[in-house]
């Protein structure tokens, strides 16, 4: 009896050890430093994101570089996407193990990598002599500047399908009320009036995120005191709308059967094919849809998300991701070439030529394509009507890491829409506090 | 039972007499545990008083136990967990030992059964996730289109979520359960079974006064191993609904790693000593409650 007790005590014992260690890290240390010859051929590596167009532009951008500069290789590594990557790329530039220059986000995730430490300081450096300064401030953290735009911006709003609207003899709407209309006609004809796709739960955001022009002409300050503390979802009517657009699409039945189980490319898919007629989407999700939906290029258009007043009607734009050097890199001067190269309108042009832009490019003298996709053309239209703001999230450090399981509780009508803001105000407050900003 | 009464006789002899090794020989191993499981256990326990970015720490003090705790979905997690740990097991005991009885039978393709039992637990557990996400898909899953008109979004479906992943798990443990009652009724002595068949008892008496007492020990490693299995769960989940939809499966572990996700690193690891304290509360009473019982048999 006694040995059955130090038994089991002992497999408790390397149980629970087991627990408290599963959750470090499995991030391979491979892709180390690699001793740099004074002359001669050097390797640069790359990591990227696991998205398709990134892994698209990213070839192209390689391909042009590598063409241009045949003494320099780059080989990439991909990092997987969402919150995974995150960390992997925060454990690499921790442990002093990061490619050489590696592709981010910029705006709010930037923050989180600590750059001082872990980047090249680019302030005032000639890579950035062809970046528009508009673009910088999300590649900034302190005053210094790391980054350079790796591909055209995107809007963040409604992907719609055009043939449907003609076939239905709807108008693009200007306010919420209006598209809920649409909606109604969309449902009578027997389409699906809001694509869902809540398997990935990160698509559950953009009701909320995309809003974010709307909350911005009612609060133009509203960025500032959220960062600071004093504005929140909850008490703000303007910034609670999105959660209550979430709860009544799915309140009246807009959604698509299965949307619980449905996947981006599900989504997508029912989009270009016309058996739905909206997604809340951003609009650089569209390219990897077009090699086997062609039709999507012209058939599927992008309007803002409606707010109350038809007037302020807008569109909130995601500004591009960066590409970072690491600190530890050994190869700087071939890094700063590639960076150089990568914010010039030469690698736009590559980019082109490879995936089609769903929004402008960030760097001076950079043109979309003529035959432009229908969503950047009409992002395009916003954009010359000065009639777009950043998301929040290139304004403000702070975004909650549990928004899309809420937007998803929301969505799915198990959390009332004004609880649900109240919810991602604490979260937002528990970032801010491990982020340690003042106010909080 | 004699072999419970052995080791605590043997303790006393052997208590003064000199260790059967030298201690060299122990040390491999002890710096092993100490490396692999001392140092990380303790350095979790400070880390867990710290506010933690990889690239620096701040101590805190108990403001992350604090914010743990404040865990707006803790409750909901906290009775999953209990939810998956008391179902998965319970359903392991009784299929487990349904299937031993089965599997000890004179069954003609009885090496063939327990291997194809016994197969589900030798594959990854991330593996079965994804293919029984793809079994389960509303429009497109095998499971719908058998169950017809009576499908539903399994995983999509708050209602069900939970439980789909907690059948699952039982799918895939209840091999390991079946091999300890394989093991457990095969070691019951043939005399019993004849003592019965004398006293002119039927099947279900060789069962519920032979099989069912005798096979406790096997019950009582299996209730163990799945109970804290149950506790900890989390790779199923997480591959099948990473905890959602919304919140509604999440267990600590799944909210544990979220925070880690989010980068919260200080705060994770507080909610990883929470989760060690909370089954060491379960499980030391529950050893001590079952190996009583082992011993009044």
């Amino acid at each position: 009896m006694k040995t059955s007790h130090r038994l089991s005590a002992a497999a408790l014992a390397v149980v629970t050890s087991a627990v408290l260690t599963s959750c470090g890290t499995s991030g391979d240390p491979g892709a180390g430093s690699q001793a740099a010859p004074a002359d001669g051929p050097v390797t640069l590596s790359f990591m990227i994101g696991s998205d398709q167009s990134i892994q698209d532009t990213a070839k192209a951008l390689i391909a042009a570089f590598t063409k241009a500069n045949p003494t320099i290789k780059i080989t990439t590594e991909v990092s997987p996407g969402g919150s995974e990557g995150d960390n992997l790329v925060k454990t690499r530039l921790a442990t002093g193990e990061m490619t050489d220059v590696f592709w981010y986000n910029s705006g709010s995730l930037l923050q989180a990598l600590n750059p001082a430490q872990t980047m090249v300081d680019l302030t005032g450096d000639p890579v950035l002599a062809q970046v528009q300064p508009d673009y910088l401030p999300v590649v900034t953290q302190g005053g210094k500047v790391y980054g350079v735009p790796a591909a055209a911006a995107a809007g963040g709003g409604i992907l719609y399908n055009r043939k449907v609207y003609e076939r239905l003899g709807l108008q693009v709407p200007k306010t919420w009320a209006e598209f809920m209309a649409n909606n109604e006609k969309i449902k009578a004809a027997g389409i699906t009036p809001v694509v869902t796709t809540f398997k990935d739960t990160w698509t559950s955001q953009l009701l909320v995120l995309a809003d974010y022009y709307n909350i911005h002409a009612a609060h133009p300050s509203f960025a500032a005191d959220f960062t600071a503390g004093k504005a929140k979802f909850a008490t703000t009517p303007a910034a609670t709308a999105g959660f209550q657009h979430l709860a009544d699409i799915h309140a009246k039945d807009f959604v698509n059967k299965g949307f619980g189980s449905a996947t981006v490319d599900q989504g997508l898919g029912l989009l270009a094919e016309g058996k739905g007629a909206h997604y809340p989407m951003l609009t650089a999700i569209l390219p990897p849809v077009l090699a086997t939906r062609p039709n999507a290029a012209t058939d599927v258009g992008f309007f803002g998300v409606p707010g109350d007043d038809a007037a302020k009607h807008g569109a909130t734009v995601w500004e591009p991701p960066a590409i970072y050097i690491a600190r530890t890199t050994e190869h700087l001067d071939a890094a700063k070439k590639f960076l150089a190269f990568v914010a010039s309108p030469a690698a736009a042009d590559a980019v082109n030529a490879a995936v089609q832009p769903t929004g402008p490019f960030r760097v001076k003298g950079a043109k979309l394509p003529g035959n432009a996709l229908q969503v950047a053309k009409d992002l395009q239209v916003y954009i010359d009507n000065q009639a777009t703001a950043p998301a929040l999230e290139f304004l403000s450090p702070v975004k909650g890491p549990s928004l899309e399981q809420i937007t998803v509780a929301v969505g799915t009508g198990l959390t009332p829409p004004a609880e649900g803001a109240a919810q991602y105000d604490k979260d937002v407050e528990k970032q801010a506090k491990q982020l340690g900003l003042p106010g909080w | 039972m004699k072999p419970a009464a052995e080791p605590a006789h043997a303790r006393t002899a052997s208590g003064r007499r000199r260790s059967a090794y030298p201690y060299a020989l122990y040390l491999p191993a002890a710096v092993v545990y100490l490396v692999i499981f001392l140092v990380p256990t303790v350095m979790a326990f400070y880390f867990a008083l710290t506010r933690w970015t990889l690239f620096d720490s701040s101590f805190v003090g108990l403001d992350n136990f604090k914010d743990f705790l404040a865990e707006q979905n803790l409750r909901v997690g906290f009775w999953n967990t209990v939810f998956y740990a008391v179902s998965t097991s319970g359903l392991k005991v009784i299929l487990g030992l349904l299937l031993g009885v089965l599997l000890t039978s004179r069954l003609r393709s009885r090496g063939f059964l327990r291997s194809a039992v016994f197969f589900p637990v030798l594959v990854s557990t991330v593996a079965v996730g994804i293919t029984f996400s793809m079994l389960l898909k509303p429009d497109t899953g095998l499971v719908n289109q058998v169950l017809g008109p009576y499908g539903r979004d399994w995983l999509g479906d708050a209602s069900t979520a939970l439980l789909s992943v907690a059948l699952v798990d039982v799918w895939k443990g209840v091999g390991l359960a079946t091999v300890i009652y394989i093991a457990g009724i095969a070691s019951i002595p043939e005399e019993y079974y004849q003592a019965v068949a004398v006293d002119g008892g039927s099947a279900w008496h060789r069962f519920r006064h032979v099989t069912l007492p005798l096979s406790w020990p096997a019950t009582y490693s299996v209730i163990i191993l799945s109970f804290i299995g149950g506790l900890r769960s989390f790779d199923l989940i997480w591959t099948m609904t990473r905890g959602g939809p919304g919140f509604t499966s999440d267990t600590i572990a799944s909210i544990i790693y979220k925070q880690y996700q989010a980068g919260f690193f200080g705060l994770s690891t507080a909610g990883n000593v929470l989760l060690f304290l909370l089954v060491t509360a379960i499980i030391v009473p529950l050893t001590y409650v079952l190996g009583k019982r082992q011993v009044e048999l």
